[in-house]
């Protein structure tokens, strides 16, 4: 039970670069044996990828109502010349 | 994405020699990136609008000086970060900013929270809205110095080079920080994911929607 907690332990440390796929190739495939019979290592890899899958989904982070519209009106003045370098600040 | 950048580059050279409308056309594919990286710093919604304006015109301002070797989204995000920091620096305290640079190093538990019964959360429990409302307030949470690498990586989906050289990191750090950030949110959200599965045992097939 020792040697599998220490593995886990291993396999959590390198889960966020296992995920970027920037693990080497011998790392990888340990990872990947663990993970064949490993029940929770297997969930803590899901439960992060999900997390990511959640996080570059657009509505999970959304843009004030109308930003682009305020945004492209204020860059039109700017680039117009009636908004100087230091403004109201 | 070669062509991308090709195309990126041409507007960029008739921008400057003169087609200035263009910018708008230039700007519009990043709005949303160069707003969560300024959010990610100023953590206030009307104050990151107002930064985030405020770099997209410096940037137009500026865009005589890039240089073509670089990546304009990097640059673009490097200006926004400028922005962001500089609020920062007007609203905080010297005092707490020397906190912020502790951050790093102090030694936490950065390890995952396990969950065995994750796979029997049903795909409709990502659509929910309570999960990403919970999602937002984890990472609003993070600290400072994980929440800036969190956000380029994974929201604006840099690479960790580009998000190291946008913040002025090493890669290292950068890894670092992406992979305590990951994992204070992994412990975060799973106590509420727990409370959305339903109670059903002895189903232990790999999720497929995972990825």
């Amino acid at each position: 039970m020792g040697t599998v907690k220490l593995e886990c332990k291993h396999v959590w440390e390198h889960i966020s670069e296992y995920i970027d796929n920037t693990v080497d190739a011998q790392l990888r495939e340990d990872i990947e044996r663990h993970l064949e019979h490993c029940e929770i290592c297997s969930a803590i890899l899901d439960s992060t990828r999900n997390i990511l899958i959640l996080t570059a989904d657009d509505r999970t982070f959304e843009l004030p109502v109308g930003y682009s519209e305020r945004l492209h009106e204020r860059l039109a003045k700017a680039m117009n010349g009636s908004e100087r370098e230091t403004d109201n600040r | 994405m070669q062509t991308k950048g090709k195309k990126e580059a041409e507007l960029i050279a008739r921008i400057v020699g003169g087609e200035r409308e263009l910018f708008h056309e230039l700007i519009r594919p990043y709005e949303r990136m160069v707003y969560l990286t300024v959010f990610s710093i100023v953590k206030n919604e009307a104050e990151a609008e107002d930064a985030a304006q405020e770099a997209v015109i410096n940037t137009y301002r500026h865009l005589g000086s890039f240089r073509a070797e670089a990546k304009f989204s990097t640059w673009l995000t490097a200006i926004a970060i400028n922005e962001g920091r500089k609020r920062l620096r007007r609203a905080k305290s010297a005092a707490e900013d020397s906190i912020e640079e502790q951050t790093e190093e102090k030694e936490g538990d950065y390890t995952p929270a396990p969950l065995t019964d994750w796979r029997e959360i049903p795909l409709e429990a990502l659509e929910r809205k309570e999960l990403r409302e919970a999602l937002r307030k984890a990472v609003a949470e993070l600290p400072d110095a994980y929440r800036q690498v969190f956000t380029l990586r994974d929201l604006e989906e840099l690479n960790i080079e580009e998000t190291a050289q946008a913040l002025g990191l090493n890669t290292g750090v950068v890894k670092v920080r992406l992979h305590r950030a990951r994992m204070m949110l992994q412990k975060r959200l799973i106590p509420f994911l727990k409370d959305m599965a339903p109670k059903r045992k002895g189903f232990f097939g790999r999720a497929q929607w995972a990825l």
